[in-house]
């Protein structure tokens, strides 16, 4: 733990628009437009998925990945909330953030892939026990609103004892401190609930999603079929979170010229270290019993995809396990990132790349539209997260300027 | 590509602990296949098909779907592999598989192709809602008024069967045959088999047509291979086939005998039985909470233990 006192979390409020946010407004809109396209002329207007290859782009990364990389929240929450690391309270609310707006947008992003958005909540009328996918979106939809509840307090603390609501609205103003005033000490009281049942539901949909595929034996390449890929989904999310972590304060604080961080990012992917080689250990002990290696170097889009996905974790891996470059911001910073592309890949490949059914005359790539929507819901989310650092006390690392004011 | 039980028996075991692996592999036998008692079901002699397309024209006719953009006795579209789509239920492929007749020409086998009414489904055990459920009398039915869309179930099946309505903005719906589900259920035949000229087509009792074909391999065994396709395969069909050529000439796709469902409802019933799993991992963490960071337990959450850790 570093000797000076970490500052508290406070609301950013530097300038708004620049450059950079005009550019994410500028590919929010242009998605946008396909978005409206894609409701006024269907799926097969924008996409190219078809009869054989159902799930596309937006499956693979909007929703399997997004799942995977928000798992920086309830890993957060485990380590400094129920581990009592307090040491890495600093990171919880950014991770929550991203949490929150990535299971946000997972909804959203099903909303627009599924062909009949508005019964989109019939499962919670329908149930049906047997589907991996009812389970996976129970969860999904508890743990958003555990996400919310958990997000709630960052918003009491900026609001509570200063609400001030513009013009006629400004009756309310005693009602809305009131609101706030009882959810602070109704959620002080019941929040562990909420941490401990987000780490539940996250280990129980991240493995979910994991079982997904295992429907269909004939269709998904062996390399990834294996009776423990939930297990695999699981451990990788948990290993995935860290690095995350790493890779979205390091942007943030490079992008709004604050501290780096390192005093609490260099020791937190000391974890990261032991979480990703269970993860490795599992995948190539997996390799190894089912013997799935014949199908490694045959030269298969196939196998090299496995091959980068596996390099992309064992590189890293051996960057991590040097104290080193661990202590240094941009080896720390190039190791994470791969780590989050390389989660990122895993998750295209077993839904995508390795995704071969027998009849299908034509392989499944990605169209324009599809593209172009996914980049408009990436740019959706780091544009809100931009705005909410910039409104809510969220960030804590101190901005350079008053460290160079004040040197400790 | 396959994974046998025992197979993944012995990954789990390795994976769960002694403890667990006891829980997960009673809980393993206990998954019986879900099909009903005493279901229909339609055996397809592949010998007796000469690829006329009436079954095309007659599910076309029955089920009130759009014309097609061929004419339906146009046989020039065997000249391509095709799929059953949103508008054509079922489908007629031909293949060669390297027979000759005495004029040394190959035989062609034409093979019809539509949902096979899996006993057992991956589709309905994928759907979300339950929109696809496998009736008493055998059909796989669909139900528009629950579906999502999300197309687990295009994903689910394992002979790539349901197609989906892309082109629909708001109300898409997944297509397949539906088995005649109101014709079968008012005593009738489905609309394919009624039609077939070469009567290629034998409905009835499932288990009564297996026992029957069984008895016309045995005693035509020049001309059947002793296999009926269907009868085993994903845990067994409402269709089935009876050939003269190896079935993998054919198009037909070499599949497990174990229903599809049977490893994702097994690790699905095996965590969540009485919800043991996340009630442990809950009960667990609460614990590890209570001893590594009471503070948050008995007081306000993150926001007053971050100002005491400062």
């Amino acid at each position: 733990m570093s000797s000076h006192a970490h500052p508290k979390p406070a609301p950013l409020e530097v300038r708004f628009w620049t450059p950079g946010v005009l550019v994410l407004f500028a590919v929010m809109l242009m998605g946008f437009c396909f978005i409206i396209a894609r409701y006024l002329g269907g799926l097969g207007l924008v996409s190219n998925l078809d009869n054989q290859h159902p799930w596309g782009l937006w499956i693979g990364i909007d929703v399997a990945t997004g799942v995977a990389l928000a798992a920086g929240g309830f890993t957060t929450a485990a380590i400094a909330h129920i581990f009592g690391k307090h040491q890495y309270e600093a990171v919880t609310r950014p991770a929550l953030l991203t949490a929150t707006l990535g299971y946000t947008f997972v909804a959203i992003g099903l909303a627009i892939d599924v062909g009949r958005s508005w019964a989109l909540p019939k499962p919670l009328m329908f149930w049906q026990g047997n589907s991996v996918l009812f389970e996976v979106a129970m969860c999904v939809v508890i743990y958003t609103h555990v996400l919310y509840i958990e997000f709630l307090p960052i918003v009491v603390e900026r609001f509570k004892g200063r609400v001030k609501l513009p013009g006629p609205l400004s009756i309310f103003n005693d009602r809305v401190e009131h609101l706030l005033a009882l959810a602070d000490s109704i959620l002080g009281k019941t929040m562990w609930v909420f941490i401990i049942a987000g780490v539940v539901l996250s280990c129980m949909h991240q493995s979910g999603l994991g079982s997904l595929m295992l429907i269909a034996p004939t269709k998904l390449h062996p390399l990834w079929y294996t009776p423990i890929l939930p297990l695999l989904f699981l451990t990788s999310a948990i290993a995935a979170g860290y690095p995350m972590v790493v890779f979205e304060t390091t942007v943030a604080t490079a992008s709004f010229k604050r501290a780096d961080e390192m005093e609490v990012l260099a020791p937190l992917t000391g974890v990261t270290k032991y979480l990703l080689g269970i993860y490795i250990t599992l995948k190539l002990g997996d390799m190894l019993f089912r013997g799935t290696y014949v199908y490694l170097f045959d030269g298969s889009i196939e196998s090299r995809s496995f091959i980068v996905e596996m390099l992309a974790m064992i590189v890293p891996w051996f960057m991590l396990m040097s104290e080193r470059l661990r202590a240094k911001r941009h080896t720390l910073f190039v190791a994470c990132t791969t780590i989050v592309l390389g989660i990122a890949l895993n998750r295209c490949n077993v839904f995508l790349i390795g995704f071969n059914p027998p009849y299908a005359v034509k392989s499944y790539f990605p169209s324009i539209s599809e593209i172009a929507i996914t980049a408009c819901l990436i740019c959706s989310i780091t544009f809100l997260y931009r705005l909410a650092v910039n409104y809510l006390p969220v960030l804590s690392a101190p901005s350079l300027e008053s460290l160079e004011k004040e040197p400790s | 590509m396959k994974i046998s039980r025992r197979h993944f028996l012995g990954i789990a075991g390795a994976m769960i602990g002694s403890a667990a692996a006891g829980n997960s592999s009673k809980a393993f036998a206990a998954r019986q296949p879900k099909a009903p008692p005493n279901p229909y079901g339609c055996v397809v002699d592949l010998t007796a098909c000469v690829g006329c397309r009436t079954c095309e024209q007659a599910c076309n006719r029955v089920n009130h779907l759009p014309p097609p953009k061929e004419r339906l006795d146009d046989r020039t579209v065997l000249d391509q592999k095709r799929r059953p789509t949103t508008s054509a239920f079922t489908v007629i492929n031909r293949y060669y598989s390297g027979r000759l007749d005495e004029q040394n020409q190959l035989v062609p086998t034409y093979v019809k192709i539509q949902c096979m009414h899996c006993q057992d489904p991956a589709c309905a055990s994928a759907c979300i809602t339950g929109a696809l459920h496998k009736k008493d009398n055998g059909a796989v039915s669909y139900d528009k008024s629950k579906c999502v869309g999300c197309r687990y179930c295009l994903v689910a099946c394992p002979f790539q069967i349901p197609a989906y309505e892309y082109f629909d903005p708001l109300t898409p719906r997944v297509r397949k045959c539906t088995f005649c589900y109101d014709r079968v259920s008012a005593g009738g035949k489905p609309g394919c088999a009624a039609a077939c000229p070469m009567e290629a087509i034998t409905f009835g009792n499932r288990r009564i047509l297996v026992e029957v074909t069984r008895r016309k391999i045995a005693a035509n065994p020049m001309l059947y291979l002793n296999k009926i396709y269907g009868e085993n395969e994903v845990g067994g069909t409402s269709w089935m086939y009876i050939s003269k050529d190896p079935f993998e000439k054919l198009g037909f796709l070499s599949l497990p005998h174990y229903p599809m469902p049977h490893l994702t409802e097994t690790i699905q019933h095996s965590i969540f039985a009485y919800m043991w799993a996340p009630i442990t991992l809950f009960g667990i963490l609460a614990g590890i909470m209570w001893k590594k960071n009471p503070e948050q337990i008995n007081h306000a959450p993150g926001l007053q233990a971050q100002e005491e850790y400062i």
